[in-house]
């Protein structure tokens, strides 16, 4: 923009207000068109459905869907598949995350369990938990406690792996600075170990999350008698696809509030990033 | 006298299968109580080696140091880090209780040392906040005022000012001086500037590198308190800046001649 012209007729002031204006409505827009993406893809599957573009039978328009979904919270059947699934997802997280943190916290910290523990680790993480599926079911059951497994089994592996990397990529010069100011072992762990690893665990924890979800769904698939993925394989294979889209909305929208959840967390933990 | 640091045949070499390193070469020497002496050497001639083995936190292949205890609840020394050594987690309260709070002091003393030493280096209104949101010259005041705030025998500083830029620098080298002179501490500093050493200390000792020696001392007089101005405007300081430099400059050439 040639500003020679303005320089005794405008205020610099004025003139970078305009463009800080037009800046914010840049933001603006771009706000606008992360909404937009989702709502208008929505409309068009719609709009789609409703004038036979697509077959119904397959596609069914999303507010059908969204009926059927209010139809499933009413009759209470909803509720109880989804209670269970949040229960296994739950403590299958848990499970996974506890023992994951811990083992990769001495890993981080002791060079012989780390040396101990690597080999196994790298060997059973490219085993997909889920192929050991019939294994797990064979040894825990049908019930709550093999989803468990299988859940925790799988999120377990990018915890251990992302602390025990935390903790090995703290720079020397904290642990210099803790030597050389006396920290004693469990001040060594409190005030340098534990916070200077918490960002990577915690990309870890997001990550296992998200593998949470996956795995539920799938371990639900095989040998279940309830959950949200036993109603998309039952609903699926019943034909009855309203019924399954529902569950794949839920999935979605847990998936969704779990990742925002955890990055609050994240940024309460993690004030000094 | 025996001094305050007394250090005798220190020697350190590093072992490599392709070709060891001397880093320092049967070094001794003796610092006074309440001595201010700075280091100078070329980079890479062992002057941090010899500060990281007298701060615990290397060992030495060969010989020995003692640091002299006026108290027994004293700890021996505290380092000033370069700039990177502020604790990013901890808030720069925190950060300069934190020696006091690793030798379990009562809470009250605590409270105490660290608001005396935030005042001191004018931190007090960021006590709050994490390092991350500060500049590089108020980082380097809550290293100071940790070491300070911890009372040690000696204090050790590691090129506390090499990353800040010039205006900063004479600014918290008169703030260290400040400081310095209400506690008359012992203090070992290395630099690469003799700009820097001329203003802060009583003696400087140059290094030559590989192997790390101490090739010369020179004694600094000029009355305190000084300021860089002090230095700058005397004659004599000027003369004694092209006395370092042109030995400075003799070792450097001549590590690379070695090197070619």
């Amino acid at each position: 923009m040639d500003r020679r012209g303005t320089i005794e007729k405008h205020d610099p002031f004025e003139i970078e207000q305009q463009e800080w204006k037009r800046r914010q409505s840049k933001e603006r827009y771009k706000q606008l068109l992360t909404i937009v993406s989702p709502i208008f893809l929505l409309l068009l599957w719609e709009v789609l459905s409703r004038t036979g573009m697509i077959d119904t039978r397959f596609f069914p328009p999303p507010s059908a869907i969204i009926g059927t979904l209010f139809d499933m919270v009413a009759n209470g059947s909803l509720v109880k598949h989804v209670g269970v699934s949040l229960y296994r997802i739950f403590v299958g997280f848990l499970a996974g995350v506890i023992p994951g943190v811990i083992i990769g916290l001495l890993m981080g910290l002791y060079s012989p369990i780390r040396h101990l523990m690597q080999p196994i680790v790298m060997a059973l993480m490219p085993i997909p938990t889920l192929a050991l599926l019939p294994m797990i079911i064979i040894l825990f059951g049908i019930g709550d406690l093999s989803k468990v497994v299988t859940i925790a089994g799988s999120v377990f592996f990018p915890v251990v792996i992302n602390t025990a990397a935390g903790v090995m990529n703290i720079d020397q010069i904290y642990l210099d600075v803790a030597n050389n100011y006396g920290a004693g072992k469990l001040q060594f762990f409190y005030k340098i170990a534990l916070p200077g690893a918490l960002p990577v665990m915690l990309e870890g924890i997001q990550m296992g999350q998200a593998i949470a979800l996956l795995t539920i769904v799938a371990a639900e698939m095989m040998g279940a008698t309830s959950g949200i993925g036993y109603l998309i394989w039952t609903s699926y294979k019943a034909f009855l696809l309203q019924e399954m889209y529902v569950g794949l909305i839920l999935i979605s929208f847990f998936g969704y509030l779990f990742s925002v959840l955890l990055r609050g967390f994240q940024k309460k933990l993690l004030p000094w990033r | 006298m025996k001094g305050k640091i007394a250090i005798e045949h220190l020697t350190k070499a590093f072992y490599k299968k392709q070709g060891s390193v001397t880093a320092l070469d049967d070094i001794s020497m003796t610092i006074n109580e309440g001595e201010f002496v700075c280091i100078v050497g070329p980079s890479g001639c062992g002057k941090t080696t010899l500060l990281r083995i007298l701060a615990g936190l290397e060992q030495p292949s060969v010989g020995e140091f003692n640091i002299a205890t006026d108290h027994e609840d004293r700890p021996l020394q505290s380092m000033v880090f370069q700039e990177r050594g502020v604790i990013p987690w901890l808030t720069v309260e925190e950060n300069v209780a934190f020696g006091l709070k690793m030798r379990r002091l009562p809470k009250k003393l605590i409270e105490e040392r660290t608001k005396y030493y935030l005042e001191k280096t004018g931190l007090e209104k960021f006590s709050k906040l994490y390092p991350r949101e500060l500049s590089g010259g108020m980082k380097q005041r809550v290293s100071i005022a940790r070491a300070f705030a911890n009372d040690p025998e000696i204090l050790l500083m590691d090129e506390p000012f090499a990353a800040l830029d010039e205006q900063n620098k004479f600014i918290l080298q008169e703030e260290l001086l400040s400081i310095w002179s209400e506690t008359k501490k012992t203090v070992l500093f290395i630099t690469h500037s003799i700009d820097e050493a001329l203003l802060l200390s009583d003696r400087i000792l140059l290094m030559s590198s590989q192997p790390g020696k101490i090739i010369k001392e020179i004694k600094v007089t000029t009355p305190r308190p000084r300021t860089i101005e002090d230095i700058r405007k005397d004659p004599d300081m000027a003369q004694q800046f092209i006395e370092v430099w042109k030995h400075l400059q003799r070792e450097v050439q001549q590590s690379r001649e070695q090197k070619a």
